[in-house]
């Protein structure tokens, strides 16, 4: 037993909470908000966990982080042992700790917080992360075993990512096919640094790396060389489709091609990947007005209005047609752009974009909304107000209505069996209807987090390691899933 | 890193590049382009591919310097290195058979087209070529077009070469004068696209034209091309480049392009004369 406090002592200390820029000073820079527990707040965090018999937190993670064995090491001081036990199940701590939606899943049904504050699981992963960064500590697990076969894994966010580490491990011989110029996929062009620090994701990969993961960015599976060519003239036994959802969706209005449209993908990815905010030192310029709308309530839209701010917006807007109650994206987020001075324009859609004579964006017409029944997503359905219309004087207004899968490799890969909105179908393996062909994340799922992404490249994994050795053992037979 | 091998001068702003891409080489067809990075704060450029040499694993790009990147470009030389290269992107030009076809060319443009009217050539068409410049220097590849073509008009908008006007004063006489003309491609500034396809139009004469707009991944990401063809949005990077030219608005196209005219001069202002920006570099960052 590594905590020597009785649980009703541990019950009365408050959940500790992580130093953060101050508002006023963050929305002038691109450097982290969050600046994580010091050593004696995780301390006294972890020293909260009541070390369940039954830890249903680890079932609450998409991965099944050893959450309560990380903890109890982190009572004991031993960080980098607390990372390294994470690390057997997740290979990217570093950037689960800041981005992913703790608070409903292993923090949602965390014991304390039936009727306390759940302990704080993603800043104590973050925390010995961060420790072992800091320190030098980091080892590569040894793999007891070399395999011949080779596999491809084309994409490397956070799917890709995983499923590489894992069958790295196992000892296959992976190659990471990238589009970009840079790895990482959406934790590189759409979370910005402000949550996601580039050092901190280069650290991640270059650990992925070190597993002997080979990268080749620069590479579009389905045009530089497709799926079938991948097979049969690179050599790979079997493939991981990661690629994602990248494809902005627009609403379909009137005005949507006007100069100051962007989607949340073009204003992220000139920003986060090109540097934008750094022209003219970088090349890459990003277009923003003084008044800019984000139309969206994911997560996606406050990365796209907090980055407005600090591209230096003196109004920006976060239009919503929900209220505040339906918001997808994370409270911590919400809580963050609400302190930066984000304004929320709730049960709001936007009808119309209006250009002037050189087809600039000057204002969008908008409906106000009210919520009715409950639609498929169990929602309220928003339900436009008759008369409601009113303009928006704004010069910028950024689409974060949504993304879908990039088409490229279901138009090029034949017979891959793909669903109604550009999905790959898989199966609980996440083996698509072709042998050998795996998919998972936003690519299979059609937008959701960084962490399903990362249990679907794992679980994929598991299925490839799974599918090579009955391969071996039976070369004839057909595993198709 | 994606070593240049060869380059050669086609006119004081048009440089020839020959570049070590030995994935991309073997997967070029005419009508794709690749995306290009120069240095690690270069900006994603598009590029038309105008020619491959599988054996050798090269790609052959023509550049025409116009903005701050195509600039530096043409300052780069045989030995030098690009920082990214990705491609090919963008779907192959269809390639009729058994037509009678007018290839036009303007400025820099003749080099995308290049490609494209040799594999009509090679696929049984008669092609014929018009190329147009605003100057002498500005007409390119005139021999290599005569090589693959019936016939290579050359107009300049000057008089300094060729016949003096506009691309377009020659296709209607071609149209005109040559029975049986089915299809039209043309590449080249906007304006000139548009000229042609309202030329073509009234004869129902099929007109594909290659969308250049405003990129930055150049796969389908990032939604920055998007153009209104038929009423409908599309992305040129993935939808095409090529699209029916009766169907493409090209005023809005023309507009959407000239959404970053100020940060490109700013950008270029400042490649062309650094020594005055020296006290900012660095600076408020």
């Amino acid at each position: 037993m590594s905590n020597i406090l009785k649980p009703s002592q541990r019950m009365k200390i408050p959940r500790q909470h992580s130093m953060e820029q101050p508002a006023a000073d963050r929305v002038q820079n691109f450097t982290e908000v969050s600046l994580g527990l010091d050593e004696v707040l995780a301390l006294t965090e972890a020293s909260r966990c009541l070390e369940c018999t039954q830890p249903i937190c680890v079932n609450g993670c998409p991965v099944n982080v050893d959450i309560k064995a990380f903890i109890q090491l982190v009572s004991e001081h031993k960080y980098v042992d607390a990372v390294r036990k994470i690390r057997e199940s997740n290979y990217l701590p570093a950037v689960c700790g800041r981005v992913c939606p703790q608070e409903e899943q292993c923090e949602a049904v965390c014991t304390l917080g039936k009727k306390f504050d759940p302990v704080a699981i993603g800043k104590l992963e973050r925390f010995v992360a961060d420790y072992e960064l800091k320190m030098d500590q980091y080892t590569s697990p040894v793999v007891v075993e070399r395999r011949d076969e080779k596999v491809a894994i084309v994409g490397s966010g956070p799917a890709g990512l995983t499923c590489a580490a894992e069958l790295a491990k196992k000892g296959y011989r992976v190659t990471v096919f990238e589009a970009l110029h840079e790895a990482g996929g959406v934790l590189r062009y759409g979370i910005p640094e402000f949550r996601l620090p580039r050092e901190i994701l280069d650290v991640e990969i270059d650990r992925v790396k070190s597993l002997g993961v080979e990268l080749q960015t620069n590479f579009v599976v389905g045009r530089t060389a497709t799926v079938d060519e991948l097979f049969d003239s690179w050599g790979f036994s079997a493939i991981f489709l990661g690629t994602g959802a990248g494809t902005p969706h627009f609403m379909g209005i009137p005005g949507e091609n006007l100069i100051g449209v962007y989607s949340a993908n073009e204003f992220l990815t000139r920003v986060n990947l090109m540097k934008a905010y750094k022209f003219p030192d970088y090349d890459t310029p990003v277009r923003l007005g003084k008044r800019v709308a984000v139309i969206g309530g994911g997560n996606t839209a406050m990365d796209a209005v907090r980055t407005s701010l600090r591209l230096g917006a003196e109004k920006a807007y976060l239009v919503y047609r929900r209220s505040r109650n339906e918001i997808p994206a994370r409270l911590e987020e919400i809580h963050h752009a609400e302190e930066e001075g984000v304004q929320f324009m709730l049960l709001t859609n936007p009808t119309r974009i209006l250009g002037d004579e050189r087809n600039t964006v000057k204002a969008m017409e908008c409906l106000r909304m009210e919520l009715g029944e409950p639609d498929a997503s169990g929602r309220r359905k928003p339900v436009p107000v008759p008369g409601s219309e009113f303009i928006l004087e704004v010069d910028t207004v950024i689409m974060a209505v949504g993304q879908a899968p990039n088409p490229i490799i279901q138009a090029t890969t034949p017979g891959l069996g793909t669903g109604k909105k550009g999905t790959v179908n898989v199966n609980e393996h996440q083996q698509t209807n072709r042998p050998g062909i795996f998919a998972g994340g936003d690519l299979a799922r059609g937008g959701a987090t960084v962490i399903l992404a990362m249990r679907d490249g794992k679980e994929a994994a598991s299925a490839i390691d799974a599918y090579l050795r009955e391969k071996i053992t039976a070369p004839k037979s057909s595993s198709q899933g | 890193m994606f070593e240049i091998l060869h380059k050669d001068i086609l006119a004081p702003t048009v440089h020839r590049f020959v570049i070590r891409a030995p994935f991309i080489a073997p997967k070029r067809k005419p009508g794709n382009f690749i995306m290009l990075r120069i240095d690690r704060n270069g900006e994603r450029i598009p590029l038309t591919l105008v020619d491959s040499n599988v054996a050798d694993g090269t790609i052959t790009l023509i550049v025409q310097g116009i903005g701050k990147s195509t600039r530096q470009l043409l300052t780069m030389n045989a030995g030098d290195s690009l920082q990214d290269v990705v491609g090919p992107l963008g779907n192959p030009t269809p390639i009729l058979t058994g037509q009678t076809v007018v290839c036009v060319g303007g400025g820099v443009g003749t080099a995308e087209l290049y490609p494209i009217t040799k594999a009509l050539r090679e696929a049984g068409n008669t092609v014929y070529a018009i190329i147009g410049g605003r100057t002498k220097d500005l007409v390119i590849l005139e021999n290599e077009m005569r090589a693959v073509t019936t016939d290579t008009f050359v107009t300049t908008d000057d008089g300094s070469y060729g016949r003096k006007g506009l691309v377009t004063d020659q296709l209607k006489d071609l149209i005109d004068s040559t029975s049986g003309v089915t299809a039209v491609y043309a590449i080249g500034p906007l304006p000139m696209m548009k000229a042609v396809s309202a030329v073509t139009r009234p004869y129902g004469i099929h007109t594909v034209v290659s969308l250049n707009a405003i990129m930055v991944d150049g796969t389908g990401m990032c939604g920055g091309c998007r153009v209104s063809v038929n009423g409908q949005m599309k992305f040129a990077c993935v939808d095409g480049p090529e699209f029916d030219g009766h169907q493409v608005d090209f005023d809005e196209l023309i507009m959407r392009n000239r959404g970053y005219a100020g940060d490109e001069r700013a950008s270029l202002e400042r490649f062309e004369h650094p020594a005055d920006h020296e006290c900012r570099m660095g600076g408020s960052k």
